[in-house]
């Protein structure tokens, strides 16, 4: 059997039993049974309305922010041509943290601040989008140094916003920024745009390849490359504006899943792209499992869970390869 | 097939050539000859659509270049560059492939004819036994050849080659310059390439452009422009001439 057969069989089922474990563990206790009797029949009690309204929509939310920062992380790797680029070059998580803190700072409900967030991802996106693209003459080089530029710029006024915040306010400031999933909202948008762009990228996945291959080597073999960068950039930073506004800056998944995946020895976009969001989706809802059980009722933030497991298992892979 | 209309290329701070008009029609096969820095790869990409001309038009079966649709002219144009950016991760078969990409009808994946037609250029190469092999292992002088095996799958009717020969020892140049010859004489292709190395043109072109370093540029049938007097001043390098059988071969006087 090919190699991207067999990781895809072995992620599929990853990504079930990640989702189950999701589904079974937290503080309150459900057993197997009672989670297929909550799941298919609709008589309602405790573990019917824990499953449907806290644990299906939060495993969900996990797995389509893993999966969608993963599939950013491949476009946005191959879109620059670095291998270190992950979603948050664009600037996307710190303009979005800014709009998110500031709107805490003043106060603002859990809608408001979502909203500032979204406003914020834009507002960087657009900026990057508008100093590394001018005159329709594209390089990825001064879009990477641009997104780094004004993250660096965006954090220091996040730093500026948590020195200045009240002590009431930082614990749930350092939350959004180290990345959370406990205020996820319906992750029904986040999946769809999920579905949507992965299908587009294994539609793309020639061009990906060729892309990598060096622009000039793209259009020489008849791909028309402005418009497949302008694609790759918007669905990129659209994928990232959907995870961010339902986890918040999680780290590590998006730069480090389509590694794991190349490491594991698939690097054409056909198979890499939906083997690293299924990945990066089983990761993120594996990882936000243990980081609301291990120290329950304490919530541990998931970006830090996702760097304690992912790191080892990175070194582990980087250390085998031959 | 392929015309150009009294083109202007530069760099910036230098003009490459002035005023070039010359036609490629199929069956022929051209050397571009020139110094280090005369234009040449300037003009294979402007030539293949990759790099704009300054003045003056490059004409595709009479419509210009910019025009179209990009897939459309790589069935038409194959260029081999002469240097890709980065390595590629997969296997020689996946790289010739790649070349396929302007045929493709399917969204997901290739067909049993890109198969077919990525085998069948790495059998002409002379690389059949290296389509598992992983394309980072080659040497330089495998890379080259899987390189014009991909141009092969690509099957466009003007192939521009940018060096097609470096890396390639004795034994693959002349194989790779016969196939380039079977490609004109017996396909009705038209090949174009920049080549460095006076020995072959005389032998293998029927046409020669040479691009001089004052901007200054011949191109015509290569029994015209081959002259021994005009390759010394082209490189500025004293030349003997042999004839042997059907070529005429120039070499260094040294």
């Amino acid at each position: 059997m090919s190699r991207p057969l067999l990781l895809a069989i072995a992620l599929l089922t990853a990504a079930m039993a990640s989702l189950f474990a999701a589904l079974l563990s937290g503080t309150f206790p459900i057993s197997v049974p009672q989670l297929f009797d909550g799941i298919f029949s609709p008589a309602p009690g405790v573990a019917h309305d824990v499953i449907w309204q806290l644990r299906v929509p939060r495993a969900l939310a996990a797995f389509a922010c893993g999966g969608l920062l993963a599939l950013s992380g491949v476009l946005l790797q191959v879109l620059l041509r670095n291998a270190l680029a992950d979603p948050y070059i664009l600037g996307v998580s710190s303009g979005a943290s800014l709009g998110a803190l500031a709107a805490l700072t003043l106060g603002a409900g859990a809608a408001l601040m979502n909203t500032a967030a979204l406003a914020g991802a834009i507002a960087a996106i657009i900026i990057v989008f508008g100093l590394s693209f001018r005159r329709g003459d594209w390089n990825a080089y001064r879009v990477l140094l641009t997104g780094v530029v004004l993250s660096s710029g965006l954090s220091a006024l996040i730093s500026l916003t948590l020195v200045m915040a009240p002590q009431g306010q930082v614990k749930g400031m350092l939350f959004w920024l180290m990345g959370d999933l406990s205020y996820a909202g319906d992750p029904l948008v986040a999946w769809l745009i999920l579905a949507v762009l992965t299908t587009l990228g294994i539609t793309q996945a020639t061009r990906l390849d060729l892309l990598g291959l060096g622009e000039l080597k793209a259009q020489a073999l008849g791909v028309a490359v402005t418009p497949l960068q302008l694609g790759i950039f918007f669905g990129a930073a659209l994928a990232t504006v959907a995870a961010v506004l339902l986890g918040g800056a999680i780290g590590f998944v998006g730069l480090l899943i389509p590694h794991a995946i190349r490491l594991l020895g698939v690097a054409n976009h056909r198979a890499l792209l939906p083997l690293a969001v299924l990945l990066g989706g089983a990761f993120l809802t594996l990882a936000d499992t243990l980081a609301r059980t291990l120290l329950a009722p304490q919530q541990l933030p998931v970006g830090v869970l996702t760097a304690l497991l992912g790191v080892p298992a990175m070194l582990v892979l980087l250390g085998r390869r031959r | 097939m392929l015309h150009c209309d009294g083109i202007t290329l530069s760099v910036p701070g230098r003009v490459l050539c002035r005023d070039l008009t010359f036609t490629v029609e199929p069956g022929q096969l051209w050397a571009v000859l020139g110094v280090n820095g005369s234009g040449k790869t300037t003009l294979i990409h402007a030539l293949s659509g990759l790099a704009r001309c300054d003045d003056g038009a490059v004409l595709l079966n009479g419509s210009a270049l910019e025009s179209g649709d990009s897939r459309r002219r790589a069935r038409e144009i194959g260029v081999l560059l002469q240097q890709e950016e980065a390595d590629f991760w997969g296997s020689v078969l996946e790289y010739v492939l790649l070349g396929r990409f302007p045929h493709t009808q399917s969204w997901f994946g290739w067909g049993s004819e890109d198969e077919e037609a990525a085998l069948a250029a790495l059998a002409a190469v002379g690389m059949t036994g290296f389509a598992r092999r992983r394309y980072a292992t080659l040497s330089g002088g495998e890379r080259q050849r899987a390189r014009i095996a991909q141009i092969l799958a690509q099957g466009p009717r003007l192939y521009l080659l940018d060096e097609p020969l470096q890396h390639l020892d004795l034994r693959h140049q002349t194989a790779a310059l016969a196939l380039f010859q079977q490609l004109a004489v017996e396909r009705g292709k038209a090949v174009m390439m920049v080549l460095h190395d006076t020995l072959w043109p005389g032998r293998y072109c029927s046409h020669a452009l040479l691009m001089h370093d004052d901007g200054t540029a011949r191109a015509g049938p290569a029994r015209e422009v081959l002259d021994r007097a005009v390759l010394e001043r082209l490189y500025g390098c004293p030349l003997q001439e042999f004839a042997q059988g059907a070529g005429r071969y120039f070499l260094p006087d040294v």
